[in-house]
């Protein structure tokens, strides 16, 4: 009979999304890789097997059986390779490294004790996305000189705020000159770097990622004169920020938990700058229908004293706004009542998930004075911690959501009035600049980033092949997504500042280098959208742009 | 790249002055194309300035839905104004069928009403005679304005012009703007020939609008018919200057700081900085990037020429007073006013905004950073 052991439910390796691939001639088993191991797929183990042995001046072998060290990959599913490739980083002797299995049956096992599968990053699809396959098509050459990305002065720059239309501004023509006339509201408008970073908490994000990107942009205003803002996510902002100039470049986030509001409240007084905005989330496009959580392992004392929450408690945001049961008084009364909080001096806008409704909201909003923006978060956006099913399968995609909703606004020519962000998944491929500026040409006024920003600055190991993916569990390999001190040793916030400005000061040029040709310079190309092309017949026809081939 | 000749005076000139110095500009232009509108118009509309005519070119047919069409809008014809045409086999110039130039007395009703319901009938008018028209391409409507003559055609301009008979029968005009076209990203379409026309305001430029959708997208929804039909991305550069001075009722210079925004630091020098951040936000669609030398002219006579803010294109002004030429080369200048002190030529730079006030009496240059 033959034995059972290993053939009932137990799982093979290649059931597995990564496999190990250790090399026993070069391991001088130093255990570094398996200390580091975020799932401890990997351990120390040892097994009887055949040796070549020999010893003396000649060579004369022989064999014996004997117990070796080895490193072995658990065939736990609670124990999976993430295929992170911490293990080799650390490895002195290139041993060890994971490889990706195109052929597992992850999602088969990964509920186990009927606990559905979460995690952080953004959807798995390594296909190439709508945003990579747009070119840009229109080069002014011959017949319209090309403008000088190098020489000529560019101004790129978009406006975060309500633009009144001109018809309705407060202007008096006196002595040949217009004058503004006194006592009319004007709608807060800041004038911003069309990349922002998008919302990711402190809670999510370990302190030294968070200062990191903090520090970044406050030095790409101050020094490199690029207005980037930043915003806070759910969960608040430290009472010190609050409190400095700094503030002017965070946009503190409102959601459905409310987390930190109580303070950033009780903040106001002794506020001496306006946040550059603020974001009212109502969804995510990581997670459409979802709110947000923070799992209890990261709520530790500094985070607990920003939420005003007790430490080590899972902190899970209801899926919507509970006081909100309709977006025409709701909504409005929010985006009102967050206003006048700070003297209608401060843009208020929501954020919503990217959805086939998203143009009853826009409609909503562009009707609304006090709205700001509306910031569209799609598909392929990113987060801390989500279900599986939720990030795969849930949401739409940004192109066509974005798109759709400004051309809705030209039709009631209110396109400069509500400007939109677009976010999920710009710069998913690692091209940020042609990402954004074919956003900006669909009709975005601006657009979010998260997951590219860990990536480029902080070495985020994730990607759409489910790689790592750890962020919800507070054990970051990098230290970026973690409250371990241990964890976010390892992460230097100098250097993650250093390289948000690499990152920002090359998305300027990039811009640059994409807008010249196309004989634009002075303001944004917000829905110049013959500039593009696809070379997908289906595509070029949803979203109105040429089709090339 | 086009070739722009415009001339102001105080004395009627015959239209052939602009196309002789558009003859002389000759290698920029292909030949493809002659535009031109002739406002003040002297000769045989000397007399007939309240009247608005109607300038086109119509097939038979045409004719016949024309005058059916303006008899049931109420329109009785006063005065009709035909090219003397000499076809020569050797022209360039294809004979499409008439050439319209007929002066309307308003429909019995209208006569007592204000001069914006006029204007909007006109306007309408004009567009409901190009929709029907466009529909088996037997009327081409370009203008329908008191005072106001347009002409277009394909072809090599002094060829155009002498087709038209102009060197024998003379159009003539205080206020000519031509110009020679080069066909380029377009089609020969003549509602895509410049100098374009709207309510009073004409421009024309001798370059391209990059920012074009951009700028169509924003004056489509402005709530005006008018703002419609966009051949052309160089008619968006007289539209905007209808909305800016005639809609929102700024004064002229604001054209310049809308079309060619200042930076920031820029306008905080500007006395008028507040309302110039203002207008930069919310007419911030309107903004032009493209090489552009823009020429125009508005209802009350000042004719102007501005640059784009990085001056991509030539343009020249000079004369003196009682007659002055905007051109987009000095020769076309030399030939239009040989006579003239150079030393005096304007060549407007980035910030420049060159106005020739009514009957060319003088010339003034408003700087973009002074204000």
């Amino acid at each position: 009979m033959e034995p059972t052991k290993g053939l009932a439910m137990d799982l093979a390796l290649i059931d597995f999304p990564y496999i190990i691939r250790w090399r026993d001639d070069r391991c001088t088993r130093c255990g570094k890789c398996t200390a580091v191991c975020p799932t401890r797929c990997i351990t120390p183990a040892v097994i009887a097997k055949r040796v070549v042995h020999s010893e003396g001046d000649l060579p004369l072998p022989t064999t014996v059986r004997g117990v070796v060290q080895v490193i072995k990959q658990s065939t736990d599913i609670d124990h999976y390779c993430t295929g992170c490739g911490t293990c080799t980083l650390v490895c002195p002797n290139m041993a060890i490294a994971p490889e990706y299995n195109p052929a597992s049956k992850f999602l088969f096992h990964k509920n186990k004790g009927g606990i559905a599968y979460k995690r952080g990053g953004r959807r798995n699809d390594p296909s190439t996305s709508t945003l990579d396959k747009l070119k840009f098509t229109r080069i002014s050459m011959l017949t319209d000189p090309a403008l000088d990305a190098g020489r000529h002065e560019f101004n790129i720059r978009t406006l975060m705020g309500r633009n009144l239309p001109a018809e309705d501004l407060p202007l008096l023509v006196k002595n040949g000159h217009l004058v503004v006339e006194q006592g009319k509201f004007l709608p807060p408008i800041r004038e911003i770097f069309p990349i922002r970073i998008g919302g990711m908490s402190i809670g999510a994000l370990s302190p030294p990622m968070w200062e990191g990107l903090a520090m970044g942009i406050t030095y790409l205003n101050e020094v490199e004169n690029i207005p980037v803002v930043m915003g806070s996510g759910e969960g608040g902002v430290p009472a010190r920020l609050l409190k400095s100039r700094f503030i002017k470049y965070f946009i503190p986030q409102i959601a459905s938990g409310y987390f930190g509001w109580d303070e950033i409240i009780h903040a106001l007084p002794d506020m001496v700058e306006d946040p550059a905005a603020i974001e009212i989330k109502y969804g995510q496009g990581a997670k459409p229908g979802d709110g947000g959580l923070l799992m209890a392992n990261k709520v530790l004392k500094l985070i607990s004293e920003i939420r005003g929450v007790p430490m080590g408690v899972d902190l899970a945001s209801p899926p919507t706004h509970q006081t909100k049961y309709s977006i025409e008084e709701g909504v409005t009364k929010m985006i009102q009542s967050v206003s006048m909080a700070w003297g209608f001096r401060v843009p208020v806008y929501p954020k919503i998930s990217g959805t086939k409704t998203a143009l009853a909201v826009l409609n909503n909003l562009a009707r609304n004075p006090y709205a700001a923006a509306l910031c569209i978060d799609g598909e392929d956006g990113g987060t801390g911690a989500a279900y599986n099913v939720s990030l795969d399968k849930m949401g739409h995609p940004i192109a066509s959501n974005l798109r759709d909703c400004y051309l809705e606004l030209v039709k009631h020519g209110k396109q400069n009035e509500l400007p939109i962000f677009a976010a999920g998944g710009v710069g998913k491929q690692g091209n940020l600049a042609a990402n954004a500026a074919s956003l900006i040409l669909l009709g975005a006024s601006g657009v979010d980033i998260g997951k590219y920003i860990m990536q480029a600055a902080a070495g985020c190991f994730g990607d759409e092949h489910n790689r790592c993916n750890l962020c919800n569990l507070g054990k970051c390999p990098r230290g970026i997504t973690t409250q371990d001190p241990r964890l976010y040793r390892r992460l230097s916030a100098e250097k993650v500042a250093k390289r948000v400005v690499d990152v920002f000061k090359t998305a300027e040029m990039e811009l640059k280098k994409v807008f010249a040709p196309m004989g634009r310079s002075t303001q944004l190309p917000i829905g110049m959208s013959d500039g593009l092309g696809v070379s997908d017949p289906a595509i070029a026809k949803r979203l109105g742009i040429s089709y090339v081939c | 790249m086009c070739r722009l000749s415009a001339i102001t005076a105080n004395k009627y000139f015959s239209v052939m002055d602009n196309i002789l110095a558009l003859d002389t500009m000759k290698e920029g232009h292909d030949g493809s194309g002659l535009g031109l509108i002739l406002k003040d118009l002297g000769g045989e509309f000397k007399d007939l300035k309240e009247y608005p005519i109607l300038s086109g070119i119509c097939t038979d047919e045409g004719r016949i839905k024309l005058d059916e069409f303006m008899k049931q809008a109420g329109f009785k014809i006063k005065f009709m104004w035909e090219p003397l045409i000499t076809e020569s086999p050797a022209s360039s110039v294809t004979k499409r069928g008439h050439y319209l130039t007929i002066a309307y007395q308003y429909p019995a009703e209208y006569i007592d009403r204000s001069q914006a319901e006029k204007d909007a009938l006109l306007t309408h008018t004009r567009m409901l005679l190009r929709a029907e028209g466009s529909k088996d391409n037997s009327l081409y409507a370009f203008s329908f304005w008191p005072d106001i003559i347009t002409l277009k055609e394909v072809g090599d301009p002094l060829e155009i012009g002498e087709f038209f008979g102009l060197d024998q029968k003379p159009l003539k005009a205080k206020i000519v703007l031509s110009q020679g076209r080069q066909n380029t990203n377009y089609a020969i379409y003549l509602y895509a020939c410049h100098p374009f026309f709207l309510q009073g305001y004409s421009t024309m430029t001798n370059g391209e609008n990059t920012a074009f959708l951009p700028n169509r997208d924003y004056l489509l929804r402005r709530g005006f018919p008018g703002y419609s039909n966009y051949d052309s991305d160089s008619e968006i550069f007289c539209h905007t200057l209808h909305f800016l001075h005639k809609k929102l009722k700024y004064p002229l210079h604001y054209y310049k700081d809308v079309i060619t925004p200042l930076n920031n630091q820029e306008i905080a020098a500007r006395p008028d900085a507040a309302a110039l951040r203002l207008i930069k936000k919310s007419l911030r669609p309107l903004c032009i990037d493209g090489p552009n030398c823009v020429i125009g002219f508005l209802p009350d006579g000042s004719v102007f020429m501005i640059q784009d803010s990085k001056k991509l294109r030539p343009g020249v002004v000079g004369g003196a007073p009682g007659r002055y030429a905007l051109m987009s080369e000095e020769c076309g200048l030399d030939k239009a006013i040989p006579t003239r002190n150079k030393d005096e030529d304007i060549m407007p730079m980035r910030y420049d905004f060159v106005v020739i006030s009514p009957n060319a009496k003088e010339v003034q240059v408003w700087n973009q950073l002074k204000g």
